[in-house]
């Protein structure tokens, strides 16, 4: 085993380091300025898309360096590696793997230079977690593809400019995993309605899609028709293994931190209360785990190995930190944790709202109880239920 | 950046797997350990290990030992544990740490040869019936006679107390909170007497040793007089880091026989194993023996390292695998149904290990309590 970064890697961090302290020095506040200048820098570095291709425009960096770029950048608090979430996660890499040469034109830029959003429209009304069930009917007509059905649960649809869309091409299959195709749609096509789902802390993040006779161009088919599944798959490998959000936790943690530090009830700071004290370390113990269990896939991943269903480990670390943390919040905060609003409310509510808002990450992309079918059937080789 | 081991760290567990498949089967181990009046230990096989350098694997090669890494021998504990094998390889290591590390080199000439080559068993005796891991739980007093020492007091809950030849002993050496010495007490001093008690897991010997005005040389004590609290320190965060090493392996076997149960045993016409109520507690397993797992890997390389994060890191594995291995038997045993409740049935075995591990070298709420306060908390 060896931790230590070899003479490139530090080298490379070095160079990191050095580009933070010109472009973010100490106490930088976020305004549009700072975010304008922040972003073109970045960019000209190729650090958006760090790890795509070169000839797509990324930076073709390797796995290790990315890591690094992104150990140094949580640290300094950094703002993110360009805006487009979805379209750099997995809308991108699912490009670059199955898109024809004109679509990565048309996307790919757009996406590194954050220009407006992606939505993914995966889920179902009754699909749920058996995303292979899904109905939504799409008939070839000439040179376009006629889509009619409905998506839920798709996040940010309201503010996205284009959709990765996964639909029906063919009814009468052997495997519900054949005869899905995935398109590359503009969501002002006529056709198109959204309906935003106001969620139970009262804003709204997700979804409904309605698709009426919605006509897409066939050459914003991306693979071949019948293929969308695994295109996907390779795009859902991709969220699993992201590693990054760990550096989330681990801000999230020091809040629960200070926030223990700073409340006083019956005359002491909860920080003192035993309890609590066990119950933090216990959060901060998970998220160093998941940081190593994260550092050993990416062992494998550095060494060739594909990585399999290992990554649901943290997956379900995660959706226990998510839920935890913000159950944690609440205990601390006392009598004051329900308010979402008035004097009493600390930072104005903002810990009542995040223990709300954990389904976003818990249930996206596959329930904990998903993660445990996973790893019980594809790595202990339990049979399928 | 590599988190994984070497060739050679993996020609070496194929190894030690190999001779302990052959020779140490649950069923041997069950006869070893069950056998009335015996040692606990098989003698002849522990010789073996230490001939095939496994014994001395970390300790250093000027006395004896193979020189290598406390990651390497994490390797062979993974398999011990996966065995349940019943030796006194941790207790010794420790000894003979305790001595390299502190040690003068006249000390480390006189006693590792002996620990490295197996002819003598060696342990670590910290705790006393204060039963905490603080430096005011150590009340046994060395008295200063001359150039000897008249040791006092009762150390509890020490590993293979009765087998140890030597005994490096934490006592008191002033009044003050942190003055300790380290001492080594050799088998046959006057006034030291070693018992076992009767204990859970008969894989692991456990016992006290009462010094009663015994005697040693003052050239018996390691590194400086009444200034051993950091070494203690040092040690007991190793003891921590090698049991949880070994629960690894252990935890590991307990998942593994509890998934085979589960695709063989059939109920309501279906392998019981297809229902989420037994699979999802075997991925919670799984996923909780992966966590510590990464968190011990961690913690040993940060101690061979001598990296400044290695209490913490070590305090992080012990804490989570003092919670999740206890866990584990018992959902192991649960999900056999009845029979896991067998003295027959190999999953209980498993479980008696978990609570074995479970305060040794500090409980999850010592560990979480220092996590805590490492954390600036």
């Amino acid at each position: 085993m060896d931790f230590q970064l070899s003479e490139e890697e530090e080298a490379f961090r070095k160079e990191v380091v050095s580009f933070l302290d010109e472009h973010l020095p100490e106490g930088t506040e976020r305004t549009p300025e700072f975010q304008a200048k922040w972003t073109k820098a970045i960019r000209e570095r190729r650090w958006v898309g760090f790890s795509w291709p070169q000839e797509v425009g990324g930076g073709g960096g390797g796995i290790m360096e990315q890591v690094i770029l992104k150990d140094e950048m949580a640290k300094r608090k950094a703002p993110a590696l360009g805006s487009c979430f979805m379209g750099l996660a997995w809308v991108g890499p699912s490009i670059i793997q199955y898109g024809t040469e004109e679509q990565k034109q048309k996307y790919i830029p757009d996406i590194l230079d954050g220009k407006y959003q992606w939505c993914t429209g995966y889920s179902e009304p009754d699909s749920g977690s058996d995303l292979a069930s899904l109905k939504c009917k799409c008939e070839r007509d000439g040179d376009e593809y006629v889509v009619n059905g409905q998506k839920i649960w798709t996040s940010i649809a309201m503010w996205s400019k284009m959709m990765i869309l996964l639909v029906r091409t063919e009814t009468e299959v052997e495997s519900k995993h054949d005869g899905i195709t995935c398109l590359l749609v503009e969501m002002d096509t006529p056709g198109i309605e959204v309906r935003p789902i106001k969620n139970m802390s009262g804003g709204a993040m997700f979804a409904e899609v309605f698709f009426d006779n919605v006509r897409v161009p066939v050459e914003n088919r991306l693979g071949d028709e019948g293929q969308g599944w695994q295109v996907t798959i390779s795009a859902l490998a991709s969220e699993r293994s992201s590693i990054a959000e760990v550096h989330g936790l681990i801000r999230k943690i020091e809040e629960v931190k200070e926030l223990a530090r700073n409340t006083i009830r019956g005359g002491r700071a909860m920080s003192e209360d035993p309890g609590i004290r066990r119950r933090i370390a216990q959060a901060e113990t998970k998220i160093e785990a998941m940081r190593l269990n994260g550092m050993r896939f990416l062992t494998k991943q550095l060494k060739g190995e594909p990585l399999g269903s290992e990554t649901s480990i943290n997956k379900l670390h995660r959706a226990d930190l998510e839920i935890g943390l913000g159950e944690l919040a609440l205990e601390i905060l006392g009598s004051s944790s329900t308010l979402m609003g008035g004097d009493d409310a600390v930072d104005g509510g903002a810990w009542a709202k995040y223990s709300l808002n954990w389904p976003e990450v818990v249930i996206g992309g596959g329930t904990p109880n998903i993660q445990r079918n996973i790893i019980a059937e594809r790595i202990l080789g339990l049979p399928k239920d | 950046m590599n988190f994984g081991f070497t060739e050679e760290q993996e020609l070496l567990r194929a190894e030690v797997r190999k001779f302990l498949d052959q020779n140490a089967p649950l069923e041997r181990v069950r006869e070893i350990v069950e056998a009335e009046g015996g040692p606990g230990t098989d003698p002849a096989l522990w010789a073996r290990m230490a001939e095939l350098g496994w014994v001395g694997l970390n300790m250093p090669e000027a006395h004896g030992g193979v020189g290598l890494d406390l990651e390497t021998l994490l390797v062979v504990l993974e398999e011990t544990g996966r065995s349940l094998f019943p030796s006194p390889l941790i207790s010794t290591v420790l000894a003979a740490k305790a001595i390299e590390r502190f040690g003068s080199e006249e000390q480390q000439a006189r006693w590792i040869p002996g620990l490295a080559d197996g002819s003598k068993v060696g342990t670590f005796a910290f705790m006393e019936r204060s039963d905490t891991l603080g430096a005011e739980g150590v009340e046994t007093l060395a008295k200063p006679d001359g150039d000897e020492l008249i040791l006092s007091g009762e150390k509890r809950y020490v590993t293979d107390a009765a087998a140890a030849d030597l005994s490096v002993v934490a006592v008191r050496s002033g009044s003050d909170a942190q003055s300790l010495s380290l001492v080594v007490v050799e088998k046959g001093t006057a006034g030291a007497t070693a018992v076992d008690y009767d204990a859970m897991d008969l894989t692991k010997r456990i016992g006290s040793l009462t010094l009663e005005d015994a005697r040693v040389g003052t050239d018996c004590v390691l590194g400086e007089q009444g200034a051993a609290w950091p070494a203690i320190q040092w040690l007991l965060d190793l003891g921590a880091a090698l049991v949880t090493a070994e629960a690894v392996g252990a935890a590991e076997a307990a998942l593994e026989i509890t998934t085979e149960f589960a695709k063989e045993r059939v109920q309501f016409d279906e392998q019981i194993g297809k229902f989420q109520g037994v699979k999802h507690p075997l991925a919670d397993i799984y996923v909780d023996v992966e966590s510590f797992r990464s968190l011990v890997y961690y913690a040993i390389w940060a101690l061979d390292q001598d990296a400044d994060d290695a209490r913490v890191a070590v305090s992080r594995a012990k804490a989570y695998c003092a919670d999740a291995f206890p866990q584990a038997g018992i959902m192991g045993v649960q999900l056999h149904g009845g029979v896991g409740y067998t003295w027959e049935y190999d999953i209980q075995l498993y479980l008696k290990r978990a609570k074995w591990v479970r305060p040794m070298f500090g409980d999850a709420d010592h560990h979480y309590e220092r996590v805590a306060l490492l954390g600036d908390l």
